[in-house]
């Protein structure tokens, strides 16, 4: 049998890296609340929340070359399609709230997408900016119906049927809604993994490096385009209903146009060229915001510096900068095994 | 009619200080090609300056219309920030534009905490500088002076740009650098030099819209931010880059605005937002823009 060839040994060892690495990491973060503390905890499940919204706007922004300025639309959507549905219709279970937050972005996706993806770059941007921003008038405004700039309280709901009102705050949302969390960073993760490498992702990228010879050969950009918008809301959607689960609250700041300069920062961040940048930006942004605010009544000159440093320095992000070190390190070791 | 007057009026006003600052964004967008963000923080800034200017000047004793003249000074004094901002930009001008939007983001934020270490959580105010213009009485109806007076700085400002942009030499250098960069090189224009002077500019007109307005309202923290969106508003309907453009957006955005206030509050944002997305489906590069990209 002739031996693989280099590369192709080589993608293969690479692949054994990533998936040793990622069930090391899902079986570090199950055993979690085992050691760490439950403010620790509660820190994480927001980190698990914008790790799936970035998973889906990354999938605009890295694959398909479109950056929204205004995806925490989506995000407050997801949100106050929880509080609506535990609060007025009286849903109980997360599942159901889950499906809903994500009909009701699909559904807002589908229009707003429409109007935003015949065009590209800073266009895009823009446009998706003011689409955000009419939301958020409409939640701060008609406070008859949104609550106004209190917003809504999300109710208590049940995971999988089952009834869990008489844990404390706490111990909800350090027990089962961290590992239901998880559960659903871990799904989300892998699916948006498949789409990425399907051909659709392919289409994606070959959209986002030449729109218009990508035209010639046949892919349907603006479709194409829209499906990946649509997605990306659906992720925003799950993100938003996880965290007005965990703080019991849906607030119109979740909409203002800041909040989605935030969701791209973690993402650049991270590194919006990796697939795991995002995942890393969530984790990093959540955690480097904790330790800030704790040391610093002026933290966001402080995120403001560091975001400036990792622009004009790290353009690749975290992830990036992993990389880098890991190739670094794989040369030396081919060099002194050569030898 | 004395209503509809007032409304015509109150919405002038706004759009005089809302076409300042999307002149500003436009000068910039049109020859540096950067969108930027930080366009509400200079007008935020030139909002606080212009209130501790005011205080300093009643303090002292000055006569209202020289008060308005250190006012003016004042917030023109801000645009010394403009160089060394454009020379950190200037690190990012080969990279993709999310980046430089990003990093305009950046200093957004940190003028935020800035303004916050500087002048305190509470919004800045004039005190009665206002109300001691006095109001115009134009016959029909009667009007605060102070407005009169801002719609007038605005008129001069954009004939002032009208005339440096088409007129000077250094305007239509300016021109050329925005058509055509490289050309503009080829033939001998210091693009480097021209970036740092346009977007000093940017700032000077984001700024003086700030400090023209404080006395008529406060300066406070959410202003920067709140900005943005309307001057992006602005500028969508205008056009991407068109001065013009931000002179007929600012109208329109300041008329309608005035007019949502008067009959259906609720409606402020949301009627703006409508003729935004109305101009995108019926005109998608704005009403003086070049055709999108």
């Amino acid at each position: 049998m002739p031996a693989p060839s280099t590369t192709e040994a080589a993608r293969r060892n690479r692949n054994l890296c990533a998936i040793g690495g990622g069930v090391l990491l899902v079986a570090v973060l199950a055993l979690l609340p085992g050691v760490a503390s439950p403010y620790t905890l509660t820190m994480i499940l927001p980190v698990f929340a914008y790790a799936i919204a970035l998973l889906g706007l990354n999938l605009l922004f890295g694959t398909s070359g479109l950056l929204s300025f205004g995806h925490a639309l989506f995000l407050a959507i997801g949100a106050y399609a929880a509080a609506v549905m535990t609060g007025h219709w009286g849903v109980k279970s997360l599942e159901l709230v889950l499906l809903g937050g994500i009909a009701a972005a699909v559904v807002v996706a589908i229009p707003v997408g429409f109007l935003s993806v015949r065009y590209t770059r800073i266009f895009f941007g823009m446009l998706t900016l003011s689409f955000g921003m009419l939301f958020h008038s409409f939640l701060i405004k008609f406070y008859n119906v949104t609550g106004g700039d209190t917003g809504m309280s999300v109710k208590r709901v049940r995971l999988l049927g089952l009834d869990l009102s008489h844990l404390s705050r706490v111990e909800f949302q350090t027990g089962p809604l961290y590992y239901y969390a998880l559960v659903l960073v871990i799904a989300a993760t892998l699916l948006m993994w498949r789409i990425v490498q399907s051909p659709f992702g392919l289409h994606l990228r070959a959209q986002r490096d030449n729109a218009r010879k990508a035209e010639y050969l046949g892919v349907r950009v603006h479709a194409f385009r829209l499906a990946a918008f649509v997605l990306s809301a659906a992720y925003g959607a799950v993100a938003g209903v996880l965290l007005a689960v965990r703080s019991g609250n849906a607030d119109p700041e979740l909409a203002y146009w800041t909040h989605s300069g935030e969701l791209v920062f973690m993402t650049v961040l991270g590194g919006f060229a990796s697939f795991v940048g995002p995942l890393v930006g969530a984790f990093a942004f959540i955690f480097l915001r904790d330790w800030l605010m704790g040391m610093t009544e002026f933290w966001r000159l402080a995120m403001g510096g560091i975001l400036v440093l990792v622009v004009i320095f790290v353009p690749r992000g975290l992830a990036g900068l992993a990389a880098d070190a890991t190739t670094r390190l794989r040369n030396q070791f081919d060099l002194r095994s050569r030898r | 009619m004395a209503a509809f007057a007032e409304i015509v009026l109150g919405g002038l006003f706004h759009a005089a200080v809302l076409f300042l600052v999307a002149a500003g964004l436009q000068l910039v967008f049109g020859v540096q090609k950067i969108v930027n963000l930080a366009c509400g923080a200079f007008y935020a800034l030139g909002a606080y300056v212009g209130a501790s200017a005011a205080k300093w000047a009643i303090g002292v004793g000055l006569p209202t219309p020289l008060v308005l003249v250190v006012v003016l000074l004042a917030g023109l004094a801000c645009a010394v920030i403009g160089p060394p901002l454009e020379r950190v930009l200037r690190t990012v001008y080969d990279r993709d534009e999310s980046f430089q939007l990003l990093l305009t983001f950046a200093f957004l934020l940190m003028f935020q905490d800035l303004f916050r270490i500087g002048w305190g959580a509470n919004p800045q105010t004039t005190g009665s500088l206002f109300l001691s213009f006095g109001t115009l009485d134009l016959g029909l109806f009667k009007t605060p002076a102070y407005n009169v007076f801002v719609i007038a700085v605005a008129i001069t400002v954009a004939a002032g740009l009208g005339w440096f942009l088409q007129r000077t030499n250094f305007g239509r250098l300016l021109r050329a650098t925005a058509e055509n960069r490289a050309m503009a090189e080829a033939v001998g224009v210091n693009a480097r030099a021209m970036f740092s002077v346009v977007f000093t500019l940017g700032v000077a007109l984001g700024t003086v819209g700030g400090a023209l307005v404080v006395p008529a309202s406060a300066a406070s923290l959410d202003m920067a931010a709140e900005l943005v969106v309307e001057a992006f508003a602005v500028v969508v309907i205008g056009g991407l880059g068109s001065i013009s453009g931000a002179l007929a957006g600012a109208v329109i955005v300041g008329l309608v605005r005035a007019a949502a206030i008067v009959f259906y509050a609720e409606a402020e944002l949301l009627a703006i937002y409508a003729i935004v997305i109305a101009v995108l489906i019926l005109r998608p590069a704005g009403l003086f823009g070049k055709e999108a990209v």
